[in-house]
């Protein structure tokens, strides 16, 4: 089957972005847009759907097996992984693929997401103190280490924009684990900057819940993050 | 704190965080430099465990029997001293990650330790099937605490482009950021952190795309030395997707999954038969061969499988329950009702960048830590040392940078970035290697591929980061070559046995332009 990648792109250092189709010939039924996108750039010159050479297309990757986060991207007006995305969900056999829209574009479908780590820094997210993880809150430090900072869920999230006071749920996982393994005396700071920049801007559309390419349960370590940070509850009594 | 002091770490996975982080513990500022954020390093992708003789499930395990464990899987092929190091400080590597909150598998205060290949004992902590990324979850909030003090500066996006050494020093090395192109030299002590040489072998090895392996060509041409660089571990049980190979982690077979072919219509469980004390548990480079061997026996046929049907619900639930949602999503088979094709794939390099055992380079002020480094692993790297070996390796490289490090300069460069390597080239240097490095080798091939790999150095019209890459790879192959026995990963029909007089690491540099091999000795810490 022939797909074909209409790509937003866009030149380094230039303004406006230009629409410019690709065309792939599937070679297995797994086949997805990063196997797509890595096939067409084993050229230095790729051809475009018109057959004029054109040059590689830039864009992040580096697991391919939906783990690193680097591959996001909006297909078909969705944020997803690249590496997730099976061609053969598309029913036309045509795709849209953009760069994801709430953070810089460097070049193509290359965005710099340097706000997310900024965000991180400004809730002071690191255990000040060695941590103390009980037994029963071990699946949930575990499920919240799993956040790969692809940026998917801030690409839904009607509250969050990039400079904006309200950091979105990429921040939630990590803020979780590090309340899940520290005392409430050891988190209060970052307790305090979670109340500021993710409880008090967050409307709970969820959105984020359907995108997350690691399945991670947001709405469940939201309730706990606020349970702990906001409403300043015992980690015994909660799940 | 000592404000100017400053060491340059290159690569942010687990080896380049935990020398980040170990060089900030003392105070040492550094540079941590890196194509992408850590959240994106090959290291997120590990998924058994991290090995240490911490004695939780009443086996008696010590030090001396992961060191002895370590040393045969190894075949012998790395200094004794740096082993034992490592071995005997794992115990504390490992309390050390639970300190910073990794949250491993533990019980009533104790790790649950589990069986891993070419180990007698449970000696393996693991968090289900991603103890790299919650290893690399609390490495990295841990890193931030010293990022907000500026002790760690990091460089996102920037990548090595070059290392300039003068009379065996370390003068400086520039980087690129890939987002505005502008360079960058700084001096100063170096840590290379860079991970193995996936980037040779592109789409074939279960590695990450970033880690195109240019790092280490650039240092060959520089004049660093390389060793062991033929020792390329094929994993037995990996899976092929479009771009990479996809690994069926060790712990599939360490919870109880079994290798299978069909012959003369009834599966054959080779492993088992042939190997009766460990069976599907041997060392990786003894499956991957018989894998290889079984398929040409007279009555066999089709793939071989791993067939993990038998694994209960608790496994799969709390133990592989990310490896059977990656397998339904690629290979559309459920592991729990149905086996699994595997075949071996490209999933570890135990050669590099050789090291003394302060993992200090022959270049006086260059370090090298992780898979980038060879160190540790001898013939052979038994699964769950690479994380251990990487922090480990981080941390001692990270000391020994510490204490002559110095004041280091920081200037922009006013040239233009380095012509980027050909997409053309590489496969056609992949295609060469493959044909001379395969699982059984002959000479032979390898000869054909050396002939093939020595005119494509000749080439004209080559970047230069392509004619570097292609003598690293002919140093890839003389290597081989010239290692005229089997041990460990490299196994050759014409030589198939160990011979002790091979008892030595092959020791690689480039020498203007040309290529120097000799064998030095395995016992020495120290690099020639």
């Amino acid at each position: 089957m022939t797909y074909t990648l209409k790509i937003l792109r866009r030149e380094r250092n230039v303004q406006a972005s230009y629409w410019e189709s690709f065309t792939y010939e599937a070679v297995s039924e797994g086949d997805t847009v990063a196997s797509a996108l890595t096939a067409l750039n084993t050229s230095t010159s790729p051809k475009n759907a018109e057959g004029e050479s054109s040059r590689p297309i830039e864009w992040e990757c580096s697991c391919l097996q939906k783990r690193c986060g680097a591959c996001a991207m909006v297909i078909d007006g969705r944020p997803r992984l690249a590496c997730d995305a099976l061609l053969n969900e598309s029913k036309t056999g045509e795709l849209r693929v953009e760069p994801l829209r709430k953070f810089p574009v460097v070049c193509d479908l290359t965005v710099d997401r340097t706000i997310l780590y900024d965000n991180l820094k400004t809730l002071r997210l690191w255990p000040s103190v060695e941590a103390e993880l009980a037994d029963e809150c071990r699946d949930l430090a575990y499920e919240s280490s799993e956040c790969i900072q692809c940026g998917c869920c801030l690409e839904v999230c009607p509250n969050f924009y990039a400079e904006g006071p309200f950091f979105g749920m990429a921040t939630v996982p990590l803020t979780t684990r590090l309340l899940t393994e520290l005392s409430p005396a050891d988190y209060r700071e970052i307790a305090r900057q979670y109340a500021k920049h993710t409880f008090a801007g967050c409307g709970k559309s969820l959105a984020c819940k359907d995108v997350c390419p690691r399945r991670i349960d947001t709405e469940k370590l939201l309730v706990n993050a606020n349970a702990l940070a906001v409403w300043k509850r015992k980690k015994e009594k909660r799940k | 704190m000592e404000q100017n002091k400053q060491v340059n770490v290159v690569g942010a996975g687990l080896a380049g965080l935990a020398a980040a982080i170990t060089l900030a513990e003392q105070g040492v500022g550094c540079r941590l430099i890196s194509a992408q954020p850590s959240e994106r390093a090959q290291s997120v992708l590990a998924e058994g465990g991290i090995n240490a003789a911490l004695d939780t499930m009443g086996e008696h395990d010590t030090p001396a029997e992961h060191f002895a464990d370590t040393m045969r899987g190894g075949c012998f092929l790395e200094a004794e001293s740096a082993v034992r190091n490592l071995t005997d400080h794992a115990p504390e590597v490992v309390r050390w990650l639970v300190r910073l909150g990794a949250p491993l598998m533990a019980k009533d205060g104790q790790l649950i330790l589990r069986n891993f290949g070419g180990q007698k004992k449970k000696r393996t902590a693991y968090a289900k099937a991603s103890t790299g990324k919650i290893i690399m979850t609390a490495l990295i909030d841990e890193a931030r605490k010293y990022e907000a003090q500026g002790l760690i500066r990091r460089y996102p996006h920037h990548e090595l482009t070059g290392i300039t050494v003068e009379d065996c020093n370390l003068k400086s090395i520039a980087v690129r950021d890939l987002f505005t192109q502008e360079m960058r030299a700084f001096t100063g002590r170096t840590i290379l952190c860079t991970g193995g040489l996936n980037g040779f072998f592109e789409g074939m090895t279960t590695g990450t795309t970033p880690n195109t392996g240019n790092a280490a060509a650039i240092a060959f041409s520089a004049g660093v030395a390389f060793a062991n660089l033929e020792m390329i571990q094929y994993h037995p049980t990996t899976m092929g997707i479009t771009g990479k190979r996809m690994l069926v982690s060790e712990a599939a077979r360490g919870e109880g999954g079994r290798l299978f072919i069909m012959r003369d219509g009834k599966p054959w469980y080779f492993m088992e038969e042939k190997y009766p004390e460990l069976g599907n548990l041997m060392p990786r480079d003894v499956i991957s061969r018989e894998m290889v061997f079984v398929k040409r026996e007279k009555g066999c046929e089709g793939e071989v499988c791993l067939d993990m049907r038998a694994l209960d619900e608790f496994v799969w639930q709390h133990k592989l329950s990310d490896l059977r949602a990656e397998i339904i999503a690629y290979q559309h088979i459920d592991p729990k009702t149905d086996p699994v094709p595997v075949s071996p794939g490209i999933h570890f390099f135990m050669g590099g960048v050789r090291v003394d055992d302060r993992h200090e380079t022959n270049v006086k002020g260059l370090f090298a830590a992780g898979e980038a480094a060879c160190k540790y692993h001898g013939a052979n790297r038994l699964g769950g040392n690479s994380m251990l070996g990487a922090t480990f390796g981080g941390r001692v490289a990270a000391l020994s940078a510490a204490q002559s490090a110095g004041h280091s300069e920081e200037t922009v460069l006013t040239e233009a970035p380095p012509e980027p390597s050909h997409p053309e080239c590489r496969a056609e240097l992949r295609e060469i290697l493959l044909q001379g490095l395969g699982i059984v080798r002959t000479a032979s091939e390898m000869q054909k591929a050396e002939e093939a790999m020595s005119l494509k150095c000749d080439a004209e019209q080559l970047t230069a980061i392509d004619r570097s890459r292609a003598l690293l790879g002919l140093a890839m192959l003389q290597s081989a070559l010239a290692r005229k026995e089997s041990r460990g990963a490299h196994y050759r029909e014409d030589f198939p046995e160990r011979d002790e007089a091979f008892r030595k690491l092959t020791l690689a540099t480039c020498e203007n332009g040309a290529i120097r091999l000799r064998f030095v000795s395995a016992d020495a810490g120290e690099v020639d």
